[in-house]
């Protein structure tokens, strides 16, 4: 019978939410790893119970579990994320610090383990200090993908307030030499030939925040979306302003249209509906929360510009939670159900689309991720 | 025979509970070597994987003694290298 697997990552461990096609009585299992940071959880599209799992801690630092029965049992694989030499260097080389110096790239955390869409032994890694990690190996060793740093624009890049960190990697449905990987505060990267070699994709982006608005680099992209079925258009939320390309990546234009605000984290698009997109706006830079305390997400049917509030179910007042960057997505059954979770604690789903809203467990620590496997 | 008392969350890497035991270890690098050879999820979890250094919330106790900032390489205390007393390796206080 067709389910649905929804991968929790919280701030002090991971759990596992399970349902039925139905989806409207769930089961809970976890804490998983309690105590420890789960930054993310993803299933391989090969075989969905190979599930891969971030797990760190300002303790003991990194541990990349590896699930081989959908997450019942784990086993700790390869946490080695060394950088490679680059520009000719005997080492890493430096990126900028917050304060213009430069600083030796260092390996702080996973941030998003992305499977391969075909290869089960294969899956992305990416990190901060912002870079890509590769393992062919089942995760026993990591490789890194070092053109993306060693482009060119490397030295440059600086942290954001969450850390220089690449944190979102989106897969071409068909071709796999095609990676997308955003990077804050560095902007959108590419790659056509597996990971060889980067271009910058930040044509069109507008950040106030930066001396040069336009610059190629230095713009803080919180998240990217795409379909399946229309890979060269991408979603973006950006740190201000929700953008949309639909040359993969070679510009960009605003589609903030009239949200509230364009301010936010995480991006999605409906799983049968290639123009229908999602955002949770948000105040501001400097106040993560809802604005006026109402918890609203808003979905576009016309690939952005024109956005309605989705509101039936969800807190519409006194709420002052955030939804982070992973920590929205859809699932692939006949009636696409949309999820998020909360800084709060709460993991919302949607039977409809947006219509209503439920929430399948209320006071979960803070919410990092969310992840969906649709089982046949 | 050198005994180490590894935090909750090492153990549970680890898979064990209790004690355990590092054979022919007479320094704090050779204790950690002893570990990470025989429980490879502990790699990294302890000292990095590359420089050796110590992670910063990590702490290593012996006969009532902070040992955290002696060389790796220093002798371990007599009644450690004989099994008399435990090295505990620590989760340092942190946070409020």
């Amino acid at each position: 019978m067709a389910g649905v697997r929804v991968l929790v990552g919280t701030r002090k461990g991971a759990f596992v939410l399970t349902s039925d096609e139905g989806r409207r009585s769930w089961t809970v299992d976890g804490p998983h790893f309690g105590g420890w940071e789960m930054y993310h959880l993803k299933g391989s599209p090969v075989d969905p119970d190979r599930i891969w799992a971030s797990q760190s801690g300002g303790w003991f630092g990194q541990v990349v579990q590896r699930s081989d029965d959908g997450g019942r049992s784990w086993d700790p694989v390869g946490n080695d994320f060394s950088y490679a030499a680059i520009d000719g260097r005997q080492d890493a080389g430096t990126h900028q610090d917050f304060d213009g110096t430069a600083k030796p790239w260092a390996f702080q955390r996973v941030w998003h383990l992305e499977p391969s869409l075909t290869d089960l032994d294969t899956v992305y890694a990416g990190v901060e200090d912002a870079a890509l990690f590769k393992s062919t190996d089942g995760g026993a060793s990591w490789t890194e993908l070092a053109g993306l740093r060693g482009h060119g624009s490397g030295p440059q890049w600086q942290p954001g307030a969450g850390g220089l960190c690449l944190h979102t990697l989106l897969l071409h449905p068909t071709d796999e030499s095609r990676i997308f990987a955003a990077i804050s505060a560095a902007g959108a990267f590419r790659t056509d030939d597996g990971g060889a070699s980067w271009l910058p994709i930040n044509k069109g982006l507008l950040s106030g925040e930066i001396p040069q608005q336009e610059a190629e680099v230095g713009h803080c992209v919180h998240n990217l979306a795409l379909h399946p079925d229309r890979p060269d258009t991408l979603y973006m939320q950006k740190h201000w302003d929700v953008m949309r390309s639909d040359d993969a990546g070679g510009s960009w234009y605003e589609i903030s249209g009239d949200l509230p605000t364009d301010f936010g984290f995480p991006i999605d698009v409906h799983a049968h509906e290639p123009e229908t997109v999602y955002v949770v706006p948000i105040t501001s830079d400097d106040f993560h929360v809802p604005p006026d305390g109402r918890l609203r997400v808003y979905r576009s049917r016309t690939g952005g510009g024109e956005w309605e509030p989705l509101t039936r179910g969800l807190p519409q007042e006194h709420c002052y939670v955030n939804v982070l960057r992973d920590a929205m997505a859809v699932d692939r059954l006949d009636e696409c159900v949309v999820y998020f979770g909360t800084t709060g604690g709460q993991v919302y789903c949607s039977p409809d689309g947006g219509d209503t809203w439920d929430a399948i467990v209320r006071d979960l620590p803070a919410v990092l991720s969310v992840e969906v496997q649709t089982l046949s | 025979m050198t005994r180490v008392v590894l935090p909750a969350h090492l153990r549970a890497l680890a898979r064990v509970s209790g004690e355990v035991e590092v054979a022919g270890a007479t320094t704090q690098a050779a204790v950690l070597d002893g570990l990470e050879a025989r429980y490879p999820a502990l790699r990294g979890t302890m000292r990095d994987p590359r420089t050796g250094r110590r992670r910063a919330f990590v702490r290593f106790y012996a006969c009532s003694e902070d040992l955290s900032h002696e060389p790796p390489d220093a002798p371990l205390p007599e009644a450690v290298v004989r099994g008399a007393e435990p090295f505990l390796v620590i989760g340092a206080m942190a946070g409020g």
